[in-house]
């Protein structure tokens, strides 16, 4: 006796489904004009520009500013008479922190709403997610954060710094305060591992040691462990790629170890003025970061910027190296636009070379091969107000190298 | 109690707690209605949604269908087997990766190695576990078979020393946990929580085509199609009211010589295959799979789907699914700041006012009627249905 019952209509009805599937089979050409990319509607006195930041999820404390920050330079634009005449209509969507939505998002503002570039993403993960959408359609994508470099898509334009413009820097300075041996302690997800590669690479071609190289996931408040084998390890100074929440669980951590920034220098490259906030000044103060810009950064365009910021979100929210970076991808794309004097997207890419800008952070040069730009590298030093101070910077803008093509100890990585 | 009745009531007839689909009737009307059901969501899928959505709208819908195929899989688990299974991600994440896998290897570049593991692995050759991927003839299998030896080596183990209830569903979960600390460590040889992205080609076909695109949305909706039909099928069979009769007193079935381990056994593995599926068809539609999709909160995203379109009835799970998706791209694209809370207010009201799902609106239209009738006619509209419900063995 079958378990089963017939049912023939319904096998009829799936015979029928598979062969509606069949026939509706795709081409493999690729003639449709269609699939050359959808064009930006710049047809009324308006053009639409898209913001794609997390306003939900673990990183919306984050990203939030970075959104606060692009309407900041949105209306600076507008108020000046807008981009080639027309005034800039920014939409807003939220990527929730979760990548594939990211995508989903950034489909949505090329195809539906066909705005003329994109501002945002902070994650790796959500750059990689939107990345092929952007490359698909031809858009323009404008990431303003600090990442793991070993990337040059023909379509994002890279605000932020690359390791060279960064982690490299921060670790010649280590070198030259005289730190033999590091211990690396970081999130667990692509840009902490990438960047730890690259500081294995360097510590070896530099004769630094490295004692200890260790992972929590994302949003792990567990350091117990990991700081007992950085204090016995004995290292001169720690190299911290952890982000978010887990910082202050880290830095509470550390100091209740008895360890000390004098002592144990800790640099880290995901804290800014924002997060030192969180994390709480007294477990931060007197430890390095390495960032591009501070709220504190000497110039007449940044007490403009800061001052402009905290009259339009508030006294108390300090600026921060990817809000900056966000300000500036917009003033950037405004610059590129009007020399090329069209919206169109491979214009404005062929006449983005050369562009410069007088940023908060110092002026500022796309190169137009990478698509990233020339930036000062800043270490500085947490003060006891929570705020950031320089204690050494590059000098010069210092040219991007995504790939690490010019140190010879970097020649295995990439 | 009533329970000393000697006579247990029909299965079939058993007041679920969530509503069951009427047994199968020996007339033509029930399997007429039947096919004129799939007739209808034929010509939905096939003919309604291609001519009223753009290219964009239609590629949503295709991911949108792909999480009801998971749904379809709980609504068999869950709904008839009452295994709440959080871990489904797992499943559905080995299929998007056996997939991705596949067809990363398919594009790679001279070497024939992916473009992330230069980038992050260093590695100079391709590792072993991936080699059997190149090829179409065991990834393609791969995508529905892994997941379904996993779910039989776990449910094997699990059902055998009788583990059941919150115990198996926090078992599920920490597996999902599991799997996505592996994949993000291994991010040399995984793509780590970046995944598998920037996935191009199909078989041949350009996924950036638009004309490709689509006919990966039509493979998908003839897939739901074709499961939904084997998923009426089977809780139709025998088997299908056998498994009822485990949800709903497992020991009773044990002493009536069945072995529920058994038939537990094929509905988590029947569910597994089909998120497997689910999840190999997304990475064509969606262009990416990554262990943010199959964690802990995606896999407690898809039972909420179901949860809301009702578990234990056949189109419950693919509407509650489909409802929830695309709730949650409208609001977000509406309220991209408040959308959030617009959501689980959503889930609040139908979990408090319709604790059956969507899907037992129809029902409860007809209740409404039908006491209506009996109210018209001087009949008491309770009775019957209330005693049997105290039946029902606690889970």
């Amino acid at each position: 006796m079958s378990l089963f019952r017939g049912r023939r209509i319904l096998t009829g009805a799936m015979t029928l489904v598979a062969a509606a599937a069949m026939t509706a089979c795709g081409s493999k050409t690729t003639d449709d004009p269609s699939a050359t990319g959808v064009t930006a509607d710049v047809t009324g006195d308006t053009v639409k520009v898209g913001l794609l930041n997390s306003l939900s999820g673990t990183m919306a404390i984050s990203e939030v500013t970075v959104r606060d920050s692009i309407m900041l330079a949105v209306d600076e634009i507008n108020a000046a008479g807008g981009v080639l005449g027309k005034k800039i209509q920014p939409i807003g969507e939220d990527g929730a922190s979760d990548w594939p939505t990211f995508a989903e998002k950034a489909e949505k503002l090329i195809s539906e709403d066909r705005v003329a570039a994109v501002f945002g993403c902070w994650t790796s993960a959500s750059r990689k997610a939107v990345k092929p959408v952007f490359e698909k359609n031809k858009a323009l994508l404008f990431y303003p954060v600090q990442y793991e470099g070993l990337e040059q898509s023909p379509y994002i334009f890279y605000t932020g710094a690359t390791t060279n413009q960064q982690i490299v820097p921060g670790l010649d300075y280590l070198k030259a305060q005289g730190a033999k041996s590091v211990y690396l302690v970081g999130s667990d997800y692509v840009f902490p591992r990438t960047a730890n590669k690259i500081i294995k690479a360097y510590a070896a071609a530099n004769g630094m040691t490295v004692l200890g190289e260790d992972y929590a996931p994302l949003g792990s408040t567990e350091f117990g462990t990991i700081v007992n084998k950085v204090k016995s390890s004995g290292a001169d100074a720690v190299f911290n790629t952890l982000n978010g929440d887990s910082n202050v669980a880290f830095f509470k951590e550390y100091k209740s170890a008895g360890l000390t920034a004098t002592a144990m220098p800790v640099v880290s490259v995901s804290i800014a003025e924002e997060e030192v906030k969180g994390i709480g000044t007294q477990y931060l103060e007197g430890q390095l970061t390495a960032w591009n810009y501070y709220q504190t950064t000497p110039g007449a365009a940044n007490s403009k910027f800061v001052a402009a910021y905290k009259a339009k979100y508030g006294a108390d929210k300090p600026t921060s190296d990817p809000m900056e970076a966000a300000y500036v991808a917009v003033h950037l794309w405004k610059a590129m636009v009007e020399k090329a004097g069209a919206f169109d997207v491979e214009k404005v890419r062929s006449a983005s070379g050369g562009i410069t800008f007088d940023a908060p952070e110092g002026t500022v040069t796309v190169d137009g091969t990478t698509q990233h730009i020339a930036k000062t590298a800043r270490i500085g030093k947490v003060g006891a107000d929570g705020l950031i101070t320089e204690v050494w910077n590059s000098g010069k803008p210092v040219s991007p190298d995504p790939y690490l093509k010019t140190y010879p100890w970097a020649s295995g990585l990439s | 109690m009533t329970a000393v009745t000697p006579a247990p009531p029909s299965i079939a007839d058993d007041p679920a707690p969530t509503g069951v689909v009427p047994p199968a009737r020996p007339g033509g009307r029930f399997r007429l209605r039947t096919a004129a059901g799939f007739a209808f969501g034929a010509a939905l899928l096939f003919a309604v949604a291609p001519l009223v959505l753009s290219d964009f709208r239609l590629s949503l819908l295709a991911k949108y269908l792909c999480v009801a195929m998971v749904a379809v899989g709980i609504g068999i688990a869950w709904g008839r087997g009452g295994m709440l299974t959080l871990g489904q991600g797992v499943f559905f994440g080995l299929g998007g990766y056996a997939m991705a896998m596949h067809l990363k290897l398919a594009d790679a570049g001279p070497g024939g190695m992916p473009d992330f593991m230069l980038l992050y692995g260093q590695l100079d050759e391709l590792p072993l576990w991936w080699r059997p991927f190149a090829s179409p003839w065991f990834a393609l299998p791969a995508t529905v078979l892994l997941p379904m030896v996993v779910a039989f080596g776990l449910g094997s183990l699990v059902f055998r020393r009788r583990v059941r209830g919150a115990y198996f569903a926090i078992l599920s979960q920490a597996l999902a946990a599991a799997m996505v600390i592996l994949l993000i460590g291994q991010q040399g040889t995984t793509g780590g929580t970046n995944g598998l992205t920037d996935i191009k080609g199909f078989f041949g076909y350009d996924l950036d085509d638009p004309v490709n695109q689509r006919m990966v949305y039509f493979i998908i909706a003839g897939t739901l199609l074709a499961l939904l039909a084997l998923t009426r099928q089977l809780i139709h069979s025998r088997y299908g009211e056998l498994l009822v009769a485990v949800r709903d007193g497992e020991e009773r079935v044990r002493f009536l010589g069945y072995d529920p381990a058994s038939v537990k056994l094929v509905a988590y593995v029947v569910a597994a295959g089909m998120a497997g599926l689910a999840g190999a068809l997304f990475v064509p539609a969606v262009g990416i799979i990554s262990p943010a999709l199959i964690g802990i909160v995606p896999s407690i995203e898809f039972v909420i789907g179901v949860a809301v379109g009702g578990r234990a009835t056949l189109l419950g799970p693919v509407l509650g699914a489909v409802a929830v998706a695309w709730a949650r791209t409208t609001l977000s694209e509406r309220f991209p700041g408040t959308w959030t809370y617009l959501q689980g207010l959503l889930f609040v009201v139908v979990v408090a006012f319709l604790p059956g799902g969507l899907a037992s609106l129809w029902a409860l239209a007809r209740r409404r009627a039908g006491d209506a009738e009996s109210r018209r006619r001087g009949w008491l509209p309770l009775g019957r249905r209330r005693v049997e419900r105290t039946e029902v063995p606690a889970a």
